[in-house]
């Protein structure tokens, strides 16, 4: 036992020592940080966006003062001909001129937007959005539709999706974006870091053979035990990796937010009240709403954000963040055993890529049917990926959120936990006889004979 | 406690289709040097990975120092591998720490005896490089050190010269005898006889998974000596043709001859010159013991002619 604890150390420090890994753990919060401080900052201040000012020549008279100025766009309303507003608009700095001819709502063709550059997709949407909502208000007015009426069909479905909670019987908020996101995450993290470990394992088994040093080392302990001391070693070194990302990434992040100052806070503090404060205005909508038609569209936007957010803070965080801890070390060693197995069969890294493939083929199986799992979480499929050790550290994660009953979590992790000993048991008997084997082709029959063979 | 540091009995390995071992016995006794012979394939490697317990024998007794042979007895084993080597990129001292502590020693007791090889190989300075740095040598005696660094009582080296320079193999053959002066005992595993006839007081030769000769260095060569005579002579031995066969008669010097004498009769050495005295001037005279090398080759060769000969190129 201490002989293993002093491989896992040298194996351990010997990663954490390395300047790549260095570099890597610094520099993925940076760059985290960075995307989210820099999303952010583009979501919560005009930011890039410069003002327009678009001017309105409106022979129709239909639109004058109708269209709402919204955040970085102005409207301006001008007189007399074309071909006079067209000299006008080409010798200021305005952003495009909205020319609209003498039409009706019949028949609102001959629009023209004319632009110094092109105009950005955006912006013309925004415009043909606005003109069309005043030709389909005018149009429902012509034929008889009251003011008030057309308020009132103007309301937004909206679904809440609730979560009977198990025993209380209380309905939780759920949001199926929150869920997704955070299964999908989990599933996914798992996924990389089973590779990249796992790989770095299958390297230092290979590098302990093609150095020849592995049987000094074998003189002194035995085969399975310097396994497991390189397996469990590099398991540190991808969950200090991992602390190391969220804690750094949240100072990175808290302290770039404050230095953005407090505007980001200030719009933010309202979402969680959000729901309340805009089931209020649509009670109130029909009063005003036809002069107000912009902003109830926003609060409909943000009332989605509130939720997921609401949905996220609902989440059982302490489950899914141990069983991401379990599922991620189990679901490696599980892996990372069989990559030394692979590491210790062949005389070099093109050697073992023979074995690599077959050995992940289950891993991204379960990745590949992630969508499936997550459309069905109880499904058939769901329930038995997530009981065979191969598949259930994806398939188990994507499920989490939706929740899972006790039973089946527990069933899971101990069918992991007994797949991961029987996994290392026979990894260790190929290992044993692969590390000393030298310049031989070696196949998969050549692989299971090892597994009977005496030492 | 005995005298035989190490008692293997009727040991037999075999791989799958390959007889390794066939009933092997060898006794090493303590305080000597113990040569293992044997051309490549012969089952040298598996019988030194049976006695460090990285592999296990079909059949047969090992006793340490008396004792079934046990994974506790891997402290007091040193073992260096023919094909060696050490992480490349790990930092000399660091790595000698490590092997030792895997051998049981304390942190602070290895950094201790690795500042006195170091001292005594005069490469302190080499202490927090890395290995990758060293030239071949160099590492070779990293490897050394870290095969004696938890003062072994029974030390394997197989082809511990390879990859030495001579001034540097000397400095190894030194450290050997001085290691075998203090009490440990050596089994040594090589091709070079010249080194075997240096070193070794006792040789066991493995030929096709099975010992075929073993003992007393000196008493083996007595016992294949030919009762042939090396003699720088004047005059001629012609008369003397029914008493003994001359081999290889050639002229040194003026008339100053060489030859090979072998007596018809088994005359001891004094009768022999007794004999030639009268006939011719004697400048030198010497019994021819057949060294090492010969009595490996003509062992191997004899057995199977062809292949054992390739096998020692």
């Amino acid at each position: 036992m201490k002989k293993i604890f002093l491989i896992l150390r040298r194996e351990y420090l010997v990663r954490v020592k390395k300047k790549s890994f260095i570099i890597m753990t610094f520099l993925t919060p940076l760059l985290f940080a960075g995307l989210m401080i820099g999303s952010a900052w583009l979501a919560t201040s005009s930011g890039l966006k410069e003002d327009k000012v678009i001017r309105v020549l409106d022979k129709s008279d239909l639109f004058v003062d109708q269209l709402e100025n919204s955040s970085n766009i102005t409207y301006t309303y001008i007189e007399g001909t074309y071909q006079e507003a067209k000299k006008a608009f080409e010798k200021s700095d305005d952003f495009a001129l909205l020319y609209i001819p003498d039409i009706n709502a019949g028949d609102p063709s001959g629009i023209k937007l004319l632009g110094r550059k092109s105009i950005s997709v955006d912006v013309q949407l925004t415009i043909e959005k606005k003109l069309k909502r005043r030709v389909e208000d005018i149009r429902l007015l012509e034929a008889g539709i009251d003011k008030e009426v057309l308020a009132e069909t103007r309301v937004n479905v909206d679904i809440d999706t609730k979560v009977l909670g198990d025993e209380t019987g209380e309905e939780k908020d759920s949001s199926s974006m929150a869920v997704y996101i955070i299964g999908f995450g989990a599933a996914f993290l798992i996924y990389m870091s089973v590779f990249i470990y796992g790989v770095q394992v299958m390297r230092g088994v290979i590098e302990e053979k093609t150095n020849r040093i592995v049987e000094v080392i074998i003189s002194s302990v035995k085969p399975i035990e310097l396994m497991l001391g390189k397996i469990t070693g590099v398991a540190l070194v991808g969950l200090t990796q991992f602390l190391l990302w969220i804690v750094l990434t949240l100072v990175l992040a808290s302290a770039g937010g404050s230095l953005l100052g407090l505007e980001r806070s200030a719009h933010q503090a309202p979402i969680g009240r959000m729901q309340n404060v805009n089931q209020i205005e649509r009670e109130q909508a029909p009063m005003e709403v036809l002069a107000t038609p912009k902003p109830a569209e926003e609060n409909d936007q943000s009332n989605k954000i509130a939720k997921v957010f609401n949905a996220f803070s609902t989440l059982n965080y302490p489950l899914i963040v141990g069983a991401f801890l379990f599922y991620f070390v189990f679901g490696y060693l599980l892996y990372s055993a069989m990559f030394a197995a692979v590491g210790s069969a062949g005389d070099s890294e093109t050697d073992a890529q023979q074995f690599t493939f077959p050995v992940s083929i289950p891993l991204i199986l379960s990745f590949v049917m992630a969508q499936f799992v997550i459309n069905e979480p109880d499904g058939v499929v769901a329930f038995w990926g997530s009981m065979i050790p191969f598949t259930s550290p994806i398939i188990m994660m994507l499920r989490i959120p939706y929740g899972v009953p006790a039973w089946q979590l527990a069933l899971s992790m101990a069918s992991l936990v007994l797949g991961f000993v029987l996994m290392a048991w026979l990894a260790s008997r190929i290992y044993r006889v692969g590390i000393l084997m030298y310049g031989k082709k070696i196949t998969y029959k050549e692989l299971g004979k090892w597994l009977f063979t005496k030492n | 406690m005995s005298d035989i540091i190490l008692k293997i009995e009727q040991v037999s390995k075999r791989y799958a289709k390959h007889q390794a071992l066939k009933e092997v016995s060898i006794e090493v006794p303590k305080g000597c040097i113990y040569g293992l012979l044997g051309p490549n394939g012969a089952g040298k490697t598996t019988l030194i990975r049976i006695i460090n317990q990285i592999i296990s024998r079909d059949s047969g007794n090992i006793l340490f120092d008396g004792e079934p042979l046990a994974p506790i007895h891997i402290q007091q084993v040193g073992y260096l591998p023919e094909e060696r080597g050490l992480y490349k990129k790990m930092k000399v001292a660091e790595q000698l720490m490590y092997l030792a502590q895997l051998k049981g020693l304390s942190a602070a007791e290895s950094k201790k005896r690795i500042k006195y090889w170091f001292d005594k190989f005069e490469v302190a300075s080499w202490w927090k490089k890395n290995i990758e740095d060293l030239s071949k040598g160099m590492q070779q005696k990293i490897q050394f050190i870290a095969t004696v660094l938890h003062e072994p009582k029974f030390i394997i080296l197989d082809e511990p010269f390879s990859g030495f320079d001579p001034v540097n193999a000397n400095l190894i053959k030194d450290e050997i005898l001085a290691l075998r002066d203090q009490g440990a005992t050596i089994l040594f595993s090589t091709h070079r006889m010249e080194s075997v006839e240096e070193l070794c007081e006792y040789i066991t030769l493995i030929h096709k998974s099975e010992k075929v000769l073993d003992g007393k260095a000196r008493d083996i060569k007595q016992q294949f000596k030919q009762n042939i005579f090396e003699v720088e002579y004047e005059g001629s031995l012609d008369v003397l043709k029914d008493h003994l066969e001359i081999i290889d008669e050639s002229i040194v010097e003026g008339s100053l001859k060489h030859a090979y004498l072998r007596p018809h009769s088994n005359l001891p050495p004094n009768e022999l010159i007794a004999t030639l005295l009268p006939h011719v001037q004697i400048r030198s005279f010497q019994e021819k013991i057949p060294s090492i090398n010969d009595i490996f080759i003509q062992i191997v060769t004899q057995t199977h002619p062809q292949e054992s000969i390739e096998a020692l190129t």
